[in-house]
């Protein structure tokens, strides 16, 4: 069997894997939802006057329209951190230990576990994406080809993620710590321009606020699908992406290439 | 001559600077069984680990199934089945599910993979169990389910480390039963224990392993012959006793605290009715009388110089999941 083969197939079961694990114990991935759900429907109805007064008025719809966006990478960088503890629970397994001494395809381990994080990330974004909807989010003018855009957009911003979210599970020791490492991709969301605009924050934390991978994310999408302008985030929210990508995947492999302890 | 499954040379591994194998030689021949024992901490893990490619090994020349362990690690995982310590089935799934799973991970066709899961569940009696979550398996279901799922590439050579630690008497008994199973086939067995009986009981050949060298290896006569026969036990509460029973026997080996003696003997019925005479004759009763001959554990402890108390083989020495 060709190494390519080998690959393919080896990490297809690992997938089969993964996705039976969710399906048997999905509470994992709904509590991660259950955030980006509440902080929509907190957001639009308890804050909603006021922050739709903080984004230079409007009314409440022009407030979810404005923060969609933003929440469908928000529920990414939540579900995320699913993965985190999953692969940190996994590798506490003794199952881990015997795939490790098989004729499989090194990578398949990972390449399981990422792909079956992207296929959950993305039905979690599709169902905040739905409970947008039903509160009355809608596209202004967005082509298919603009729809299409967001969709791309918002499938390789999880594969970023969750690489990053695997090696923070593999260098975690447990649940509890994997969790804990994963913050920032929960945090980081919240220092975004996903609620209120990057130039209404102080002025030393907008270049943080600018440049960290989320708001150039943000950006693009509310552009592709609102009309606004996207200028340089385009740019820059594909280098994000791929750079993360880059980095999470060298990390995770030498990180379960390497002896285990 | 006859091949080697496993067959290692200067085998070194440290931790920083905690030295767990220290020059270990290691031969075993194809379809025998050879135990590796050892005290806890001795590195009878971290050898498993090396030889079954979790981890490298710092210095040595390895083969295992006639290839090279450094430079063709997946050739020695196609030929190998390992069962840890530690059991490793997956717990969120069914028992059912880990074996199709081991079946899609060796490339068996969907029709083939059902057939040796269904033939592997019947063989370890787990049939019933099948569907449900692994991790509601009893100790001894956990470590069946292990050795099937290891048994589904069919591999030449198998690595069970600790394999019975932890399971109750009946248990370790099925168990023993299926590793002289396994080998009727002509399969190689490394077994790694801290039960003497066990290596005495399963083994073909032992090693002795003690701070990461070999103490000794042989099989299990060979290394009981390696130290001193054995010899009478007797213990008195009365210190007069004691005394006179001491000159009466006077080539025995005196415990005064205990108001022990011990007299060389190979524990013949003719060895002991001279002790007992001679007891008499001097008018003296010993208390209690034991009989001891040579086992593993003389030879256990004599090489590894530890002055503990044994390996209970009932009593687990860690927690296991």
């Amino acid at each position: 069997m060709s190494n390519l083969n080998l690959a393919v197939r080896d990490s297809s079961t690992m997938l089969r894997r993964n996705l039976l694990h969710a399906r048997r114990y999905p509470s994992l991935t709904l509590n991660l939802l259950l955030t980006p759900v509440m902080l929509l429907l907190l957001f639009v109805y308890v804050f909603g006057d006021a922050m739709s007064a903080g984004i230079g008025g409007g009314d409440r719809s022009d407030y979810v329209a404005y923060i969609v966006p933003g929440l469908l990478l928000m529920t990414i960088g939540s579900t995320t951190i699913g993965t985190a503890v999953s692969v940190s629970n996994d590798m506490t397994e003794g199952v881990i230990a015997r795939f490790r001494t098989m004729a499989i395809h090194r990578g398949s381990v990972l390449i399981g576990h990422v792909i079956g994080s992207v296929v959950q990330s993305i039905m979690s974004v599709v169902l905040v994406g739905a409970v947008g909807l039903a509160i009355g989010f809608r596209s202004a003018d967005a082509t298919a080809l603009e729809w299409l855009a967001a969709f791309g957009l918002l499938v390789l911003f999880t594969v970023a993620l969750t690489w990053i979210a695997v090696g923070m599970g593999l260098v975690s020791p447990n649940a509890e710590a994997a969790s804990n490492n994963a913050m920032p991709l929960i945090f980081l969301p919240l220092i975004s321009s996903t609620f209120v605009p990057v130039d209404s924050m102080p002025g030393w934390f907008q270049p943080v606020a600018e440049y960290q991978p989320f708001t150039p994310a943000v950006e693009t999408l509310r552009g592709l699908l609102l009309g606004t302008g996207i200028g340089h985030n385009g740019w820059l929210a594909l280098v994000w992406c791929l750079a993360l990508t880059a980095l999470g995947y060298f990390w995770s492999t030498s990180k379960f290439d390497s002896d285990p302890k | 001559m006859t091949h080697l499954a496993i067959a290692a040379n200067g085998l070194r591994k440290s931790y920083g600077d905690k030295t767990v194998l220290d020059g270990v030689d290691l031969t075993v021949p194809e379809g025998t069984i050879f135990s590796l024992l050892g005290p806890n901490g001795a590195g009878k893990t971290t050898a498993v680990k090396i030889l079954s490619t979790l981890i490298t090994a710092d210095a040595g020349d390895i083969r295992v199934g006639g290839h090279d362990l450094a430079t063709h690690a997946q050739a020695v995982r196609a030929a190998i089945g390992v069962t840890g310590q530690f059991s490793a089935v997956d717990g969120l799934i069914t028992g059912e599910e880990n074996m199709l799973l081991m079946a899609d991970l060796h490339h068996l066709s969907r029709d083939e993979g059902r057939r040796v899961a269904a033939e592997l569940l019947e063989r370890f009696d787990l049939t019933e169990a099948a569907r449900k979550p692994a991790s509601t398996y009893s100790g001894g279901m956990k470590r069946r389910l292990d050795i099937a799922m290891t048994l589904v590439g069919d591999p030449r050579i198998i690595f069970l480390d600790e394999p019975t630690t932890g399971l109750d008497p009946r248990s370790r008994h099925n168990m023993w039963q299926i590793i002289r199973e396994l080998v009727s086939d002509g399969v190689t067995v490394f077994l790694t224990t801290q039960y003497l009986e066990e290596a005495d009981e399963l083994a073909d050949r032992i090693a002795v392993l003690n701070g990461g060298r070999i103490a000794a290896e042989g099989t299990a006569e060979e290394l009981k012959r390696m130290i001193p026969g054995g010899h009478v036990r007797l213990r008195f509460t009365d210190p007069a006793a004691y005394r006179s029973a001491a000159s009466a026997l006077h080539e025995s080996a005196r415990d005064d605290e205990a108001l022990a003696l011990q007299i060389p003997s190979d524990g013949s019925q003719r060895a002991l009715r001279t002790v007992l005479d001679r007891l008499d004759s001097a008018g003296i009763e010993a208390d209690e009388l034991t009989v001891h001959t040579p086992d593993l554990d003389d030879v256990f402890f004599a090489l590894t110089g530890t002055a503990t108390v044994p390996a209970q083989t009932d009593q687990p020495k860690e927690t296991v999941r």
